[in-house]
């Protein structure tokens, strides 16, 4: 019976201690999630804003179009791209982090002991830079009278400036340079914990580098690559700063499309049924790679 | 014959040369932003000379100073609420052995981590917009608010790995010499957890001043941070006056980072 | 009879967890510990004696039964309130506190003045020879000062009760030598009650009073250490301390048969039936012939003062001898001898 109470007690102790904090995400972070769920299912304001009319008028424009004349209702086309692109772009954003980040990870990994803090040093500086500077650190490059184009210019490789700004492509380099670190860091920690003697015993075994590559070090290290892809897709496919800024507007993505709909569309609701959506995309994404991880990891 | 050089099975063809790549590419952007905050000339596109001018006209400038003063007002409310709000969920959490809940703790906690930060924006600019009309007020609380929440799993995780760490015969040793639990507190466990609580709080003050999506969407008109004055800016031309202002708010993240690594390799 | 107690464990019993995953640390343990007196708990790893001194320390409830300090009941007194201090076995200084702030910890929370800190600290730090290092961190110390600070922390509040839970299992066998005489010297000088934790049947041999035996939870005998060595109350106690062969048998009238076929003498207390003897390898004297038992030599090693003779009998069952060197060295291996044991030194045990 003592047990039973001191097992409560501590439970007790535990939430009591947590109250403030919980008070205060659920009160300024995930109570106001549910307001955006409701809102999503809400009448249109007559500017911004609802009315407390149940519609289902904002999850239809998610994908749909009603014509202003004949009512015949069509795919949003404009939505769809938009949503192509954000998935497109994240897709690439992660396969190019990867390509970078695996060697990169590897490198830090192999350093002797005492010079590996500084380089993972040099990728968490990074990583804890304002976001934003990133992002114009990345246009002042590839602007058209920025030192890409100039240097290619002085080089006579090129007469005109390329015009890399305001294009997916702006975008796709910009989130790729932003979220490097969030695919290195993840992959370092699994390669750090990696036992090279298995590498040894790769090519005792008569494989080829390319062999160990594919056979015995992806394999080891995948919940590292699962982990680093996750990090580096879901703030991609959220993404707003940066295609703001390097998209310039045109080349938008979900995150600006639902800003959008808070600003000059003042349409609450389609932009609430956005943000659920794409919660939903991201909560789903987390689950399975939770699963995925929590299978493969090997059973000590 | 030409193989002279040992075989080494850490290497793997390329890996080398693209990892250098990586590191030049992280880099060359900043280093151009830098240097560049640096230039002489009246335009961002021509070099014209070493020059802190662009610093000075952002000095002076009366917009600059009010987003710094309100950045920092800020960061320091959130980094305080966070890191105090944390590190009593850290203890909570940790030293106490598991209890039914936990797992709810840890998620709530960490959410910030996990949902998109527009969507958090959305939820906020939803929900305080109401809050505003109900209320009349306009200040800087709900962005202090909002930082805060924001902030509380960036303080909570090196205060909990500081703890988990720590052993607990320290407040055993400590009960036993008479101490009662707040004394243990105040003079074993606090004094002990203070790196990581100083850690947390710095992460916590370098993620609220670098915020920018929250901001921009719970903001009240005329409450620009560095970041959203920056953001707004950008609407216009880019101008050197932009790049001194992401240089100095460069320089401080990196001292502070500086800072944590230290904080945290001391005593281990 | 008429010395106070100090420590009076009434029928302890600490079960963790419930149900299927239930754990019993102590079944039913009563113990008694004099005023002033060394009082040693061995046994070992895992046979509770740790979770006996915590429930007097304070730092776990027993599941049954009732702990009593000085004749109050203390039982669900939580451990700041109680006048009984510990020497933790990973000593568990404060690493943020110089050696006199670790010392003068636990005065400074019952909120003495300041002034008194500092006398009593100065003068627990002579009495463990550390008056030089009381501004040095425990960092800065070594294994055995940093047990000599953890020793002084706990004696600065001049407990009712001194607990001791290994403290020396960390030091080296010189140092853990030295501290021993160390902690005796301490225990005189103080007088306060000690209560030490260990595995080691020497320590507690060389150092207590009185010494509890521990098994699986239970106490199985308590006594001085001479009551332990000589006559123990049955077989794990006897070989748990020092080194001891046993050998079946059967009672006859005033004898014993043991599977040779021989019959011993022994003094018995009662016993009937099957039993088992208990010698002590030094009891056990070689000669070349003559009356006794025939024993052939298996194995002998030479440790020095002594050597050991590893001896088979007749029924292909072993016993051990330790004799002193000088007086032997004449036999080898493959000799035959006759075994001679004085009958007081054969422990008679309940099989």
């Amino acid at each position: 019976m003592k047990g039973n109470g001191a097992q409560r007690s501590k439970g007790a102790n535990g939430w009591l201690l947590s109250a403030p904090a919980l008070v205060l995400l659920v009160f300024a972070a995930s109570g106001p999630l549910l307001i955006v769920a409701v809102y999503s299912v809400l009448e249109k304001g007559d500017y911004s804003g609802v009315r407390w009319i149940l519609s289902g008028d904002g999850w239809f424009r998610v994908l749909f179009e009603r014509d202003i004349f004949d009512q015949t209702v069509s795919f949003a086309d404009a939505n769809l791209s938009i949503f192509w692109r954000s998935v497109k772009l994240s897709i690439a954003t992660t396969l190019i982090t990867f390509a970078f980040g695996l060697p990169t990870a590897w490198f830090i990994a192999t350093r002797p002991a005492k010079s590996r803090a500084f380089w993972l040093f040099l990728i968490t500086i990074p990583f804890w830079t304002n976001l934003l500077i990133r992002t114009f650190a990345i246009m002042e490059v590839i602007r058209n009278e920025g030192i890409l184009n100039t240097a290619l210019i002085n080089a006579g490789l090129i007469s005109e400036p390329i015009q890399i700004l305001y294009t997916d492509t702006a975008v796709l380099i910009g989130m790729a340079y932003v979220y490097l670190p969030l695919m290195v860091l993840p992959l370092y920690a699994a390669i750090d914990r990696f036992d090279f003697r298995l590498i040894e015993a790769g090519y005792d075994l008569y494989a080829s580098r390319l062999q160990v590559l594919r056979g015995v070090i992806l394999p080891i290290i995948k919940p590292g690559i699962i982990a680093g892809s996750i990090l580096v897709f879901i703030p991609s496919l959220g993404a707003y700063v940066t295609p703001r800024v390097l998209g310039g507007g045109k080349n938008m993505m979900i995150g600006n499309f639902i800003e959008l709909q808070f600003g000059q569309g003042q349409n609450w609701p389609l932009g609430a049924a956005l943000s659920t959506l794409l919660l939903l995309v991201v909560l789903v994404s987390l689950l399975v790679y939770t699963r995925v991880s929590s299978r493969d990891t090997p059973h000590e | 014959m030409n193989k002279k050089r040992a075989f080494d099975v850490t290497t793997l063809p390329g890996f080398t040369f693209i990892a250098i790549l990586s590191f030049v590419l992280l880099y060359a952007p900043i280093a151009t932003l830098v240097i560049y905050s640096f230039n002489g000339g009246n335009s961002v596109n021509q070099w014209g000379g070493f020059s802190l001018q662009w610093y000075v006209v952002a000095f002076n400038n009366q917009a600059v100073q009010d987003a710094t003063v309100r950045s920092l007002i800020i960061a320091l409310w959130a980094s305080v609420i966070s890191t105090t709000v944390a590190m009593m969920a850290a203890l909570g959490t940790t030293r106490r052995g598991r209890f039914k809940g936990q797992t709810a703790i840890y998620m709530i906690i960490n959410q910030p981590l996990m949902v998109p930060e527009i969507v958090t924006a959305v939820a906020l600019l939803i929900f305080f917009s109401s809050v505003k009309i109900a209320t009349g007020y306009t200040g800087l609380g709900y962005l202090i608010l909002a930082h805060s929440a924001f902030c509380v799993p960036f303080a909570y995780l090196p205060i909990k790995a500081r703890l988990e760490g720590m052993d607990t015969s320290m407040e055993t040793a400590a009960a036993d010499l008479y101490a009662t639990p707040w004394q243990t507190f105040r003079y074993v466990t606090l004094p002990l957890l203070l790196p990581g609580v100083i850690a947390g709080a710095m992460l916590a003050f370098i993620i609220s001043l670098d915020n920018v999506i929250i901001t921009e969407f719970v903001k009240s008109a005329g409450q620009d941070t560095l970041p959203t004055y920056m953001l707004g800016q950008l609407r216009r031309a880019l101008t050197p006056e932009v790049n001194a202002i992401s240089t100095a708010l460069l320089a401080l993240t990196v001292l502070i980072l500086i800072a944590f690594v230290f904080l945290t390799k001391k005593r281990e | 009879m008429n010395t106070p107690i100090a420590v009076d464990a009434r029928n302890i019993g600490k079960i963790y967890a419930t149900g299927k995953d239930a754990v019993t640390a102590l079944g039913d343990v009563s113990i008694s510990i004099e005023k002033g007196e060394f009082f040693t708990l061995l046994g070992p790893s895992g046979c509770g004696k740790t979770t006996l001194l915590r429930c007097i320390a304070g730092f776990e409830t027993p599941t049954s039964g009732s702990i009593h300090l000085s004749g109050r009941d203390i039982t669900y007194i939580p451990p700041n309130q109680r006048p009984v201090n510990t020497v933790f076995q990973s000593y568990a200084l404060f690493p943020h506190l110089s050696v006199a702030q670790n010392v003068g910890f636990g005065l400074k929370m019952l909120g003495k003045p300041a002034g008194d800190v500092a006398k009593a600290v100065a003068r627990v730090l002579a009495l463990v020879k550390l008056e030089d290092f009381a501004d040095r961190l425990p960092q800065q110390l070594s294994g055995g000062q940093q047990q000599r600070v953890a020793l002084a922390r706990a004696l600065a509040p001049e407990p009712e009760v001194l607990l001791l839970d290994e403290p020396l299992s960390a030091l080296d066998l010189k140092l853990r030598k030295e501290m021993q005489s160390e902690l005796k010297r301490l225990q005189t000088e103080t007088g306060i009650t000690f209560v030490f934790v260990t595995h080691d049947q020497e320590e507690a041999l060389t150092m207590s009073n009185r010494i509890g035996v521990m098994s699986q939870g239970e106490l199985l005998q308590v006594g001085t250490p001479h009551d332990i060595y000589e006559h123990p109350v049955n077989r794990f106690v006897a070989d748990f301390i020092g080194e001891t062969n046993f050998l079946e048998g059967v009672v006859e009238g005033h004898q014993v048969r043991i599977g040779t076929g021989d019959a011993l003498d022994v003094v018995l207390d009662g016993q009937v039936g099957a039993v088992t003897l208990a010698i002590r390898p030094e009891q056990v004297s070689l000669t070349t012939a003559g009356a006794g038992i025939a024993a052939q030599i298996a194995e002998t090693t030479y440790l020095g003062t002594d050597t050991h003779y590893d001896l088979k009998l007749g029924d292909g069952s072993h016993i051990i001898a330790r004799v002193q060197s000088k007086s032997a060295g004449t036999f080898n291996v493959g000799d035959t001898v006759s075994i001679a044991i004085d009958a007081k030194a054969v422990q008679v045990l309940k099989s």
